[in-house]
This record gives structure tokens, C-alpha cells and sequence, in this order.
């Protein structure tokens, strides 16, 4: 008697919540996913907002792992499921060649014009098989962060120009803070954490030592070589010295996290945590500035920062291209970049920008480090295509058995060399 | 009480001192990490961050838990969770039941096979299917909904039900159902409306174990969804991210975990003896 | 005759009532490993639209046995396992010991050893991976006061110690359920046998070792293999706390890497199921060994 009644409630309830599992699509809803690290999360929201109120249409903003390792994974999977529900992709530069198929060749949406307002060397990045796959939103390139009052304090007259000079700097100062009194001082912090973050660092220490690229252009691995070695080495001794132990589980917010609290003479990292340091509650507001990370010593040496920097792509699942690219537009605009060089101090990526009086007004370094910026070391994923992940998985590993003192560097290096080789097997 | 010698009773009480300072020892062990998630929760930024570490929070801050619901979509997180972890017990109690009764009650050729199958079933290592269930689902076209959860957390809760509901199933005295029987009852009108009242305290139990399992479950939920509109709680918390001023949210990360934390423990307190039993059900009568 | 065909009867309405789980199992279990098996014949990438397999036959089983990091994750998996799991019983059983014996609050004890269980793994790293913290963490504050340490310890950053400390986190959450096992097969001990060991004179440590021990062996037996196959495809904790890490990577771990990280469907699926095979071969000596009894 009670059956058939028992079967209709079971089965309203399975098609209510069948509908409640859909989304109720009203107008243009564009989705987009976009960064977690500092402020990202604020300021792309801003942004796409202002784009809705001006477009009439309405944005959905996603949140994604903090870490960068993690965000790939996620976005293969989404993609690689052919999933419709993200529109916008804020991309890595080093994943173009990676995802690229995924995404929808944006040359057919716009005005051949509008790619000559960004610097070439981004749009080629982004350029895959003669398709443009995305649009260059920031860059980025990994700077030395310094604690001009403590330099002061303890009568250096100016930021170190290379490893050595910052060993002793840090050392001295460490050691200086730590009699005042502040245990958890530390000279030098950056990303040791075993992640694509340290593929970058790594990379600008054994660019600097004149190692090259582990990978070179035309596709040799190369980073079995004794300046590469030195490079390790040298990062080895900073563990426990001038940085903490647990620098080797670090990435950027916990670099930040130690720099911004006041205990760290130096820090490695983007410029995004030049804003985030002189706001208004910042202990350290207004006692740091920036510059060029050191070079070795040698006459090889030479400065390098690691190429870093977001693109914005459309999926090609994507329901809405039309809306996606214009909102793609909006992002990588002139107004919306000079908003976000302004107040969250990311690094435009077209070149009339860095001549913008109220944007080298507000943010002096950007025009003082022009050449860093525009010189930066790119990750040798253009070479390596699709396989990129896991070269650079493999050397963030060796990396990091090297710089926890696991095994030596330079069995490291011969490990990582025949593990490449492996990798590469008949090409990239 | 025989009054023992001085020294006798000394011993005996500093024994006694010795076993309560162990247990508080145990107690303390057991339930400190969560203390301190709670502690933590309530912290301001400044002191979270701040050295040494203190024990107590200078004052209680909400913000906390207000900025879980705002800062991050964590309330659609845990209506994917509550709504994933429900349907996944109640589907795998509606289908275990019946196999439950099949294998406690009748004899048949194939039982000890399929017996086996069902508790190797409940041994897989998760990895061991990612590959083909991701496949499956795809094709089925549940990617990213809370149906590819239900659906691939049959895997684990399925088993495990039909485990210890047969086992309370045996424990039912055969008379009850040959009474039916003998009413002229045929064997699915006896499981409903004889054994399955009967079985109450088994589904209960099955089915706190069976929610439990996927309440917490991250393996699949974190391959099989891609965004909010079906990630559950602990792909969150896993991927929580900073949207905060000064530094990782460590103070959102602990709030939400206390946030989780809660219902469970609420659910242990409650039904701590039915916990219990199941998850000894199969374990000491082997 | 009457009765065979009443004994038939109700063979067909058990297959009935087993008809929908069977069906569900082969779905979501048997289907899935199936395909999963099939797919490591095959190279492919997920990174490939639309998806390009290539039969390979066993090259993705070549390229595993000599995968240095697919057998450094087995040595991981190992030695996570045989520490975590001894701990674990060890002082599962001494938990167990000690609250099986009578005083006020017990229900709360009992209580507090299933928090730990119910908390989910993902939640219990991070609140363990906060206390972790070099700088700010409360365990090196704790053990700093206690003067046990000189500095505070990167407990996860020092290689030597990632692994250390992901296996105590495991040991917090699994101990209090072992203790739990432990503790119902304890109370299902006749109470005179203590009794008759008591009148015969024996230590509290004899009355343990020849009366409790022998009769806890199928409990404890039981617990250990369970614990031992849960321990070997651990994901969760080892993800969570220090994420694709080679120090530390679990087997599930590597082969999610492959299978996600790197969109290699094939070789992925190759390694989920030499750990499918892995832990068949436990569950083989398991259900033979302690020979589980359907009647």
C-alpha cells in the first residue's frame, strides 16, 4: 500500500535534486579562474566586475590552489574532461605549450593591431603553432627584496651585487638581530619547497653562475655542468645558515610570511610582495626596497631573474567565446593593467606602460628595473612542449635532494641528466 | 576491604596516581591537535603570527568563521558534502540491505565466492580504478557533479555496509522469519516488513560509517570535481587559499577545519556505542 | 520435492536481492580496474585533444621496472607502513590496556580515542601541518620549553625527518582506533580467567602475557592486516602534508602524479595496477591466512 507513495517521494526527490545540480543559466555568465597567491584573488575580482557592469554581463570568479604545481593539475583535469564550466583560464607562462590545444585561437577575435601594444617576446610565448592562445595579463620576474634600514643599521651602503656579498650581509645581520634579541630572524628567504617555484630560483642561481637553462634552445639538456654545480652548492650552505631549515618547504606566501613579519633581511621573490609590504598594517612598510638578484662571483657571472607572468586564455569549450575574449580584452587593457601596476604593483606587459608618469610615480622600481623585466630568463618549456611538467618536476627534485643535503650536487645533476634523457627519449 | 600493610597501600596509591596521570597523558595526546585547531581559529592574524606561540587567544575573534563563508564558497562546499555524503549513505543502505539478507539468511550456491569478491572489493586500493573511473565517468557525462562522487563512493561504503549489515543480520533469530513465513509471507515481503525494522540498529550503524567514509573522503573528490559547484570540504580545506592580507590564511584554514570537525563529533557523541559496533562487527568475530 | 523446489526459490530471490549490488560493484569496481588494466597497455596523454592511445603492449611494464622513482615510493609506502602500523598496535594496545580497566569518566575517554578517527585526514595534516610550522608552530614551542630540542626543527622541510613526521600524524589518527578494536576484543575475555590467574598468583605482567595475549591474537591478528592494507595505499596524508615530494611519496601518490600531473593515462595506469597487485597479494594472504568464515 505504502510502495507506490514511498516511490513517487524517492522519485521527486532524485529529479529535484538532479535540477538542483544544474545552474540556472540567465543572460551571459562568464567564469573565471583565476590566481590565490597574495591579493590575486581581490584584484581579479575587481576587475572582471567592472568588465560585467560595463558589459551587462555577470561574472563567476574561481578560486585555485595556491600552488602553482597544483593549478596545472587542475586545470588538465578540467580541460582534459572537455568541461565547459570555466570560460577564462589565468594561465603560467611556461604552460602555453602545455595546454595549448585546449585553448581557442584568439587571432580570428581581434584587431591584428591589438598584439603590437604588448612586448613580442610575450606574445610569441604565447604563441603556439601559429596560434595565439592567450593574452599576456602580467609578468613577472623574481627580484631581491632588502631591508634597506637593517643594510643600514649595519653599515652596508648598499644592496649586495653578488651571492657572496648577500652571504655576509645576511650573516652579519642574522647574527645582529639574533643578539637584539629577535630568535626567529633570518637573512634569507626564498621557495625551497619542492614545486615549480623552485624550479624558477634554482634556475636564476645557475643562470647567474652561467650554467644555462637545463635545457638549452635547440633542445640539448645541458645541466650537468660543474657552474651548475657551484650554483647548488652555494644554495646548499645558505640551509640552516642564513635561512631557515624549513626554507626547503617554503613558497612564496611562506617566504612572505617570514619577510613580512619583520624577520628577514633578504627575500627572493615576485613583485607582487612589493605592495602587500607597504600596506597600511605592514610592520616593514616603507623600510624595503628592491633590486637585481646578485650574480656569482665568477667571470661568468651574471644577473638573471627567472621569467615569470600570467596569460589569459579562453577554453575552446567555453559556451561563451565571444563574451570571453572581450572580457580577455578588458583584463589585458591599458586602464585595467595601470589599475593593477598601481595598487597591487603587478608588472604590466605592454611597454607604454613602464612611460606612464602616475604608474612610475606610484611604483618607482618598475621603471628603475625596466631591463630586469624585459630581460628575464624564460624556463625552457617552449623546448620541451608538453613535457615540460615533467622535466621541471624532475629538476625541482634533484634540486631539492641537492639543497636539503641529500645527495651531493653533482651526483644530483648526473642523476637528473639521465633521467632528462629518459624523459626526452626520442624528442621533445 | 582487608586493610592491607603501610606499604601496601602507598604503592597502591601511587599506582593509582600513576594510571590517572597516564590517562590524562592519553586524553591530552587525543585531543590536543584539535584544541589547538580551535585556538588557532580564534586567533587574529598578529597573534597567529606572532612568537613564542600563545596558548589562549588574547581575545575571541568570530571574524574567523564569518570570513570562511565569505572569503571562500566553503557553505556550497559543505552542502556538496552533506548532500554527497547522504546520498552515498542512503543508496549504498537501500542496495546493501537487500544483498545483506541474501547472504545472512539463505543458503545458494556461488555465496562464498561472491562473499569474497565483496570483502576483496573492500581492499582495493583506490588509485587501482582512478584510471578506468575517470574513463567511466567522463563517458557518462557525471564529471564535476555530486553523482560522480555518489557514484564512485559505492566503491568503498558498498562493501562495508553489506559487511556489517550481514553480520547483524545473522544475529536476528530465525523464528521471526519463519513466523512470517509461515503467514504465508514471500521472502521480500519478510526483509521489509519483518527484518529491516529488526535491522535498525545495524543501518544506523552502517550508515554513520558509511556517511563518515564519505564525508571525509579526498582521493576521488579531488579527481573527479574541478570547481565549487560539486568540490567537497576536504578538497577545499586542502586547497584553501590566501585571500588575505598579511599571510596564509592558517586562521580560515583551522576555522573551516573546526567548522567540519564538528558534526562528526557530534555524530560521535551521539552514537558512540553504534560506532563501535560496527567497526568491530567484522574485525573480532573475524 | 516440495523442499528442493522451496530451496530453489529462495536461491532465486538471493540472486535477486544481490542483483543490484552485484551490478553496482561491477561498475564501480570491477569495470573501472578492468579498464584501468587495459589503459596501461596504451601510451597516452590526457594533454592530447581528442585522446590519441597508441598500443604499446608492455612497455609502460618495462619502463616500471626500472623506474627508480616508482620503486623509491615503494620504499616509502614500506616503510610508512611497517612504522606506522607497529606503532599503532603497540600503543593501541596500551591505550587499550589502560582504559579497559574501571574509572569515572570512561565514556569520555572512549569519546575522545574516536575524535582522532572521525576527523578527516585532509583536516587532521593541515592542523597538524600548522602545529608543524618552523617558526610559529606550537610543537617546537612545546618542545623548546621542555628544553628537548636546542632550535626549532623544520620537521618538514629536513628530509630525514618528512617522513618521520607524516607517520606521527598517521599514528595520532589511527592509534585511538586501533586501541578501539583492541580494547572489544580485551573485554571479550571471560573476566575468571583473571580471577583463577589472580588466585594462582600470577604478576599483572603474567595474567598479561598468558591470558590476554593469546586470547587478543585473532583481534589483534585481524587489526594488523587491516591496518597494514590501509597503510599501503596511503594518499591523503602524505598529499596534503608535503604534496609530490620523493622523500615521501607514497605509491598512490607517484601514480596519481603520472595519472593527473602528468597526463600519462597509460604509464599512471600501469602503476595503479602494479599496486593493485601489490596489495592483492596482502589481501590473498589475509583472507587465506586468517581464513574469514562465511557461515
Amino acid at each position: 500500500m505504502n510502495r507506490p507513495k514511498w516511490i513517487r517521494v524517492a522519485l521527486a526527490t532524485l529529479g529535484f535534486l538532479a535540477m538542483g545540480s544544474l545552474v540556472a543559466a540567465e543572460g551571459v555568465t562568464v567564469t573565471i579562474s583565476c590566481g590565490s597567491v597574495g591579493k590575486d584573488q581581490t584584484f581579479c575580482k575587481e576587475g572582471a566586475e567592472a568588465w560585467a557592469k560595463k558589459t551587462g554581463n555577470k561574472v563567476r570568479v574561481l578560486s585555485s590552489p595556491q600552488s602553482t604545481s597544483d593549478r596545472l593539475a587542475l586545470y588538465q583535469q578540467q580541460l582534459a574532461a572537455g568541461s565547459s564550466d570555466v570560460d577564462v583560464y589565468m594561465i603560467d607562462v611556461i604552460w602555453p605549450g602545455v595546454l595549448g590545444q585546449f585553448f581557442e585561437d584568439l587571432n580570428p577575435y581581434i584587431d591584428p593591431r591589438v598584439k603590437e601594444g604588448f612586448f613580442p617576446s610575450l606574445i610569441s610565448a604565447n604563441t603556439v603553432d601559429g596560434r595565439l592562445v592567450g593574452l599576456p595579463w602580467f609578468t613577472d620576474a623574481g627580484i631581491l627584496y632588502y631591508r634597506k634600514d637593517l643594510l643600514q643599521k649595519y653599515g652596508f651602503s648598499k644592496p649586495p651585487t653578488t651571492w657572496d656579498e648577500l652571504f655576509q650581509m645576511a650573516k652579519t645581520i642574522q647574527e645582529g638581530e639574533r643578539k637584539a634579541g629577535n630568535q626567529s630572524f633570518w637573512g634569507f628567504v626564498w621557495q625551497g619547497a619542492s614545486y615549480e617555484g623552485l624550479t624558477v630560483d634554482a634556475l636564476e642561481w645557475i643562470y647567474s653562475y652561467g650554467g644555462g637553462t637545463i635545457v638549452d634552445t635547440k633542445g640539448n639538456i645541458t645541466v650537468n655542468n660543474p657552474r651548475a654545480k657551484a650554483a647548488l652548492e652555494m644554495a646548499r650552505k645558505w640551509v640552516g645558515t642564513i635561512s631557515p631549515p624549513g626554507v626547503l618547504s617554503y613558497m612564496e606566501e611562506d617566504a612572505r610570511g617570514v619577510w613580512q613579519a619583520g624577520n628577514a633581511a633578504f627575500m627572493r621573490n615576485w613583485p607582487y610582495a612589493y605592495a602587500l609590504g607597504n600596506s597600511a598594517d605592514s610592520p616593514i612598510r616603507g623600510k624595503f626596497d628592491v633590486t637585481v638578484l646578485p650574480k656569482a662571483s665568477t667571470p661568468e657571472g651574471r644577473h638573471a631573474a627567472g621569467l615569470g607572468g600570467w596569460q589569459l586564455a579562453v577554453s575552446r569549450f567555453s559556451k561563451h567565446k565571444a563574451a570571453a575574449v572581450d572580457l580577455v580584452l578588458y583584463l589585458t587593457g591599458y586602464q585595467e593593467q595601470k589599475r593593477r601596476a598601481i595598487e597591487g604593483s603587478y608588472l604590466p606587459t605592454r611597454p607604454a606602460l613602464y612611460q606612464d608618469p602616475d604608474l612610475l610615480k606610484a611604483q618607482p622600481f618598475m621603471g628603475r628595473l625596466y631591463d630586469v623585466f624585459v630581460n628575464a630568463v624564460p624556463r625552457p618549456s617552449a623546448q620541451t612542449k608538453k613535457k615540460y611538467n615533467q622535466v621541471s618536476s624532475a629538476f625541482w627534485t634533484a634540486v631539492h635532494n641537492a639543497i636539503s643535503g641529500k645527495v651531493d650536487a653533482g651526483m644530483a645533476l648526473r642523476q637528473l641528466e639521465a633521467q632528462l634523457k629518459r624523459i626526452k627519449g626520442a624528442g621533445w | 576491604m582487608p586493610k592491607g600493610p603501610k606499604k601496601f597501600r602507598l604503592s597502591r596509591f601511587l599506582g593509582q596516581v600513576a594510571f590517572y596521570l597516564l590517562l590524562l597523558a592519553v586524553f591530552a595526546y587525543l585531543v590536543f591537535p584539535f584544541y589547538w585547531a580551535v585556538v588557532s581559529s580564534l586567533k587574529s592574524q598578529q597573534e597567529l603570527f606572532q612568537t613564542p606561540v600563545s596558548y589562549w587567544p588574547e581575545k575571541l575573534r568570530w571574524q574567523n568563521y564569518r570570513d570562511v563563508f565569505i572569503m571562500q564558497p566553503f557553505g556550497r562546499n559543505l552542502l556538496n558534502s552533506a548532500v554527497v555524503a547522504g546520498l552515498t549513505t542512503l543508496l549504498a543502505l537501500a542496495v546493501g540491505s537487500f544483498a545483506a539478507y541474501a547472504l545472512g539468511r539463505f543458503r545458494f550456491a556461488g555465496k562464498r565466492p561472491i562473499y569474497y569478491g565483496i570483502l576483496a572489493v573492500s581492499m582495493f586500493p583506490q588509485i587501482s580504478v582512478l584510471g578506468g573511473m575517470y574513463v567511466l565517468i567522463k563517458a557518462l557525462g557525471l564529471y564535476n557533479t555530486w553523482w560522480a562522487l555518489v557514484f564512485s563512493y559505492m566503491i568503498f561504503t558498498l562493501p562495508f555496509t553489506i559487511w556489517v549489515l550481514t553480520s547483524f543480520v545473522r544475529e536476528i533469530p530465525a523464528e521471526l522469519e519463519e513466523a512470517a513465513y509461515v503467514d504465508g509471507a514471500g521472502p521480500l515481503q519478510t526483509l521489509l516488513w519483518v527484518l529491516l525494522p529488526l535491522m535498525a540498529p545495524g543501518l544506523v550503524t552502517a550508515g554513520l560509517l558509511a556517511f563518515i567514509g564519505a564525508w571525509n573522503e579526498f582521493l576521488f573528490a579531488l579527481t573527479f570535481t574541478v570547481d565549487d559547484k560539486a568540490r567537497t570540504v576536504p578538497v577545499a580545506i586542502a586547497f584553501f587559499s590566501g585571500a588575505s592580507q598579511f599571510e596564509l590564511p592558517w586562521a580560515q584554514i583551522m576555522a573551516a577545519s573546526v567548522i567540519v570537525t564538528v558534526p562528526l563529533i557530534l555524530l560521535v557523541l551521539f552514537f558512540q556505542q553504534r560506532i563501535i559496533a560496527g567497526l568491530t562487527a567484522g574485525a573480532v568475530k573475524g | 520435492m516440495l523442499k528442493r523446489s522451496l530451496q530453489a526459490r529462495r536461491a532465486r530471490a538471493a540472486w535477486l536481492f544481490l542483483l543490484p549490488s552485484l551490478v553496482l560493484l561491477t561498475l564501480v569496481a570491477a569495470y573501472p580496474l578492468l579498464r584501468t588494466m587495459q589503459l596501461s597497455l596504451y601510451q597516452a596523454s590526457i594533454l592530447d585533444y581528442p585522446l590519441r592511445p597508441v598500443w604499446v603492449a608492455l612497455a609502460n611494464y618495462a619502463f616500471l621496472i626500472q623506474d627508480a622513482y616508482w620503486w623509491l615510493s615503494v620504499k616509502n609506502t614500506v616503510i610508512f607502513t611497517v612504522a606506522s602500523v607497529s606503532l599503532e598496535t603497540l600503543l593501541g594496545l596500551g591505550i587499550a590496556v589502560l582504559v579497559n580497566a574501571r574509572f569515572p569518566l570512561r565514556g569520555l575517554m572512549r569519546t575522545a580515542m574516536l575524535i582522532p578517527w572521525a576527523i578527516p585526514t585532509v583536516v587532521s595534516a593541515q592542523m597538524w601541518r600548522w602545529m608543524y610550522n618552523d617558526v610559529y608552530g606550537v610543537i617546537n614551542d612545546i618542545l623548546l620549553r621542555l628544553g628537548l630540542i636546542a632550535k626549532p626543527v623544520a620537521w618538514l622541510a629536513e628530509p630525514s625527518l618528512v617522513l618521520a613526521s607524516i607517520v606521527a600524524v598517521d599514528v595520532w589518527k589511527t592509534t585511538p582506533f586501533m586501541a578501539l578494536l583492541l580494547l572489544a576484543g580485551l573485554q571479550s575475555i571471560p573476566k575468571e580467567l583473571y580471577e583463577a590467574a589472580h588466585v594462582d598468583g600470577a604478576t599483572p605482567w603474567q595474567q598479561f602475557r598468558y591470558v590476554t595475549l593469546p586470547l587478543l591474537k585473532p583481534a589483534l591478528l585481524v587489526a594488523l592486516v587491516f591496518r597494514t592494507l590501509d597503510a599501503l595505499r596511503v594518499f591523503d596524508v602524505v598529499y596534503v602534508m608535503s604534496g609530490t615530494n620523493p622523500s615521501t611519496m607514497s605509491m598512490s601518490v607517484y601514480a596519481r602524479q603520472q595519472l593527473v600531473d602528468f597526463g600519462a593515462l597509460g604509464y599512471g595506469s600501469a602503476l595503479s595496477t602494479g599496486i593493485f597487485f601489490i596489495i592483492a597479494i596482502f589481501t590473498v594472504i589475509y583472507l587465506t591466512v586468517l581464513r574469514v568464515e562465511v557461515d
